[in-house]
């Protein structure tokens, strides 16, 4: 038994050791991947351990003076309001960061099964969902979740999180409904209802299976949406008010004419971290591509 | 083209202005009940009191009828809708909303579309070059030029170009369509003015529109170049631009054509935020001013107008289409 367990545990260390060395070369064939898990996590991790080591009073309105430039007491300057610019964007980065992950993960499943649903069955149920997704997509999302979130009183992370999400899925559903529709063509589908698998179970154990690096690359592509409508909802004034994310900071600098007083600063800080948040995301959503579709691969 | 699929087409598009229509009835109903009271109360408690303010109410009430059934409600609501009759502003009152509007539409319109052709234009040229195997060694350095600019999104690539072009360098003018105290007319140095405001605004979205044509058309041409037409085409001894142009380009743009009428949405919904940062006197700038203002009425009177003009933009693509495609013939299935 133990003798056993022993030649089991020699050949299994081996093994585990040639896998880590898989993945390791796998990440050299795709530095894409790699180069934007590097961004997002580095991000998530400051977001996460940096509010703990800031005073987050620095961060309350007249807390400082205002409109000071760069120095070395306040490394991103502060903004007409007082406030230190480094300790918003350390506070803001999570928030932002939060809406796309509450929005895109719940526009993943949303737009997951209406993908699989309008993918899969023929006849009535795939054409009408089908048909709401077309008629969705055309009408622009940002423009509905502005007459939404202008009826809203108060808005807060949360809320605005579930609204986008609501109108964030069509997208998904388009990208997995297309992918489904090429995939159960494949003969595996018509084995296992021969095997005697009902539709629910040939989505759940064929299907889902096959589409994970898909789902990733929808899940990556629906936080970015979401981060994007929550940006521009921030941009026209309908963000929450109360707290201070990316895009709100944004939105004050845009009231209070940053841009032409010259506080470059107050607009760009946020920027930088927005932008390296939508490269980050696009690089992984690529480099899932290129996981899920080795064909492709380096063919350019 | 067949009959019924432009009656099926047209079907499409009114059943898109419909939901928009029924989105605008819906969303204050369940919101607040009482659309007119709940909303002036807010405005009130907020300290904006328009001079005239009864008369604004009262003739909401009038036009609203709250007093009527729902079902009545709906369908005069529909019909005022059909006419883009949205009733007066609250800020602007007496004036009309469909006027307010109408005055600016034609600023968003063109703005958007010169910068939306030129994008699309410049990328698919772009990415047609990256593709074919025989293109000069620079054109590879454009990927990563224009791959991170499409994902910055263009209202804040906006700010860098108003900072550095406009504010640092002074070359272009910091916002505005046209300068403060010019003439409106058609004049040449009138024209060049409205030219040389919308440099900028335009250039944010071409940069970042760009590289998604780009990227687009560059995977298409690869995927053409093994077809056996290319083959065929070479074989014949056709001048390498004629291959490039007639069979490879050609080819490619199908299905960008078709791309074009999917990021229409996209494009109108990121230009309001635009004309925000630039100023620009369009639809994205009374937009601002109607949530600044809190003025629901227009707010929903610029998303209708909005929605209907990207619903029709895609229906007018998708009948061109057969014209660009000639192997598409539609029939009934």
């Amino acid at each position: 038994m133990s003798a056993a367990n022993a030649a089991a545990a020699e050949t299994r260390a081996p093994e585990t050791w040639s896998r880590r060395r898989e993945w390791v070369s796998y990440g050299r064939r795709n530095p894409t991947l790699i180069a934007g898990l590097t961004i997002i996590t580095v991000i998530v991790v400051f977001g996460l351990v940096a509010p703990f080591i800031i005073d987050q009073d620095a961060t309350r309105t007249t807390a400082f003076s205002k409109d000071l430039s760069p120095s070395l007491d306040h490394p991103l300057g502060t903004d007409s309001f007082g406030r230190d610019m480094l300790a918003l964007i350390i506070v803001g980065t999570p928030q932002t960061v939060k809406i796309g992950l509450i929005a895109g993960f719940m526009a993943l499943i949303i737009g997951s099964a209406l993908g699989f649903i309008q993918g899969f069955y023929r006849g009535p149920i795939g054409t009408s969902v089908r048909g709401v997704t077309d008629i969705t997509l055309t009408i622009p999302a940002l423009l509905i979740l502005i007459t939404v979130a202008s009826q809203v009183r108060q808005v807060t992370v949360e809320s605005m999180a579930i609204i986008i999400a609501l109108l964030a899925w069509p997208g998904t559903t388009r990208a997995i409904g297309s992918q489904v529709l090429s995939m159960r063509e494949r003969a595996f589908v018509p084995i296992a209802r021969f095997n005697g698998m009902s539709g629910m179970e040939i989505i759940f154990k064929e299907l889902m299976p096959n589409m994970l690096p898909y789902l990733g690359a929808s899940f990556v592509a629906a936080v970015s949406t979401a981060i994007l409508f929550a940006i521009g909802l921030e941009v026209l004034g309908l963000g929450p008010q109360t707290t201070n994310t990316l895009g709100m900071t944004i939105y004050w600098s845009q009231l209070h004419s940053a841009v032409i007083r010259g506080l470059w600063w107050w607009w760009l800080s946020p920027m930088v971290v927005i932008v390296l948040l939508f490269i980050g995301l696009f690089l992984i959503s690529h480099g899932l591509d290129e996981l899920a579709n080795p064909r492709l691969r380096r063919r350019v | 083209m067949s009959l019924g699929y432009l009656l099926r087409r047209v079907g499409m598009f009114l059943l898109v202005v419909w939901v928009a229509a029924s989105i605008n009835f819906v969303i204050p109903r369940l919101a607040r009940g009482d659309p007119i009271q709940a909303q002036f109360a807010q405005l009130e408690t907020l300290g904006i009191r328009t001079s005239g303010m009864d008369q604004v109410v009262a003739a909401y009430k009038k036009r609203l009828g709250l007093d009527r059934p729902m079902v009545e409600q709906y369908f005069s609501y529909l019909w005022n809708v059909a006419r883009f009759d949205f009733g007066p502003s609250i800020t602007y009152f007496p004036a009309d909303i469909g006027r307010l509007i109408a005055q600016r539409l034609p600023w968003t319109i063109g703005l958007l579309t010169a910068s939306t052709i030129i994008a699309f234009i410049v990328g698919n040229l772009l990415g047609a070059l990256l593709g074919w195997p025989g293109s000069s060694r620079w054109v590879k350095w454009l990927v990563p030029i224009l791959m991170p600019l499409s994902a910055i999104p263009y209202y804040l690539l906006g700010l860098i170009l108003i900072f550095t072009f406009a504010f640092s360098l002074k070359l272009f003018p910091l916002g505005g369509a046209y300068s403060t105290g010019a003439k409106i007319e058609l004049a040449p140095a009138f024209t060049l003015d409205i030219l040389y405001h919308s440099i900028l605004p335009a250039l944010s979205i071409v940069l970042s529109v760009t590289g998604f044509w780009m990227l687009g058309m560059r995977g298409m041409m690869v995927t053409n170049m093994g077809e056996d037409y290319m083959i065929m085409a070479e074989a014949k001894g056709l001048s390498p631009m004629r291959i490039f142009l007639r069979y490879a380009m050609r080819n490619a743009m199908l299905p960008q054509v078709t791309g074009l009428a999917l990021t229409f949405g996209g494009i109108i919904a990121g230009s309001v935020l635009v004309e925000v940062i630039f100023d620009y006197p369009g639809m994205g700038w009374i937009l601002w001013y109607a949530i600044r203002a809190t003025d629901y009425f227009l707010i929903q009177g610029i998303v209708f107008v909005l929605v209907v003009s990207v619903a029709l933009a895609m229906l007018v693509l998708d009948l061109l289409y057969p014209f660009v495609d000639r192997r598409i013939v539609y029939v009934r299935r």
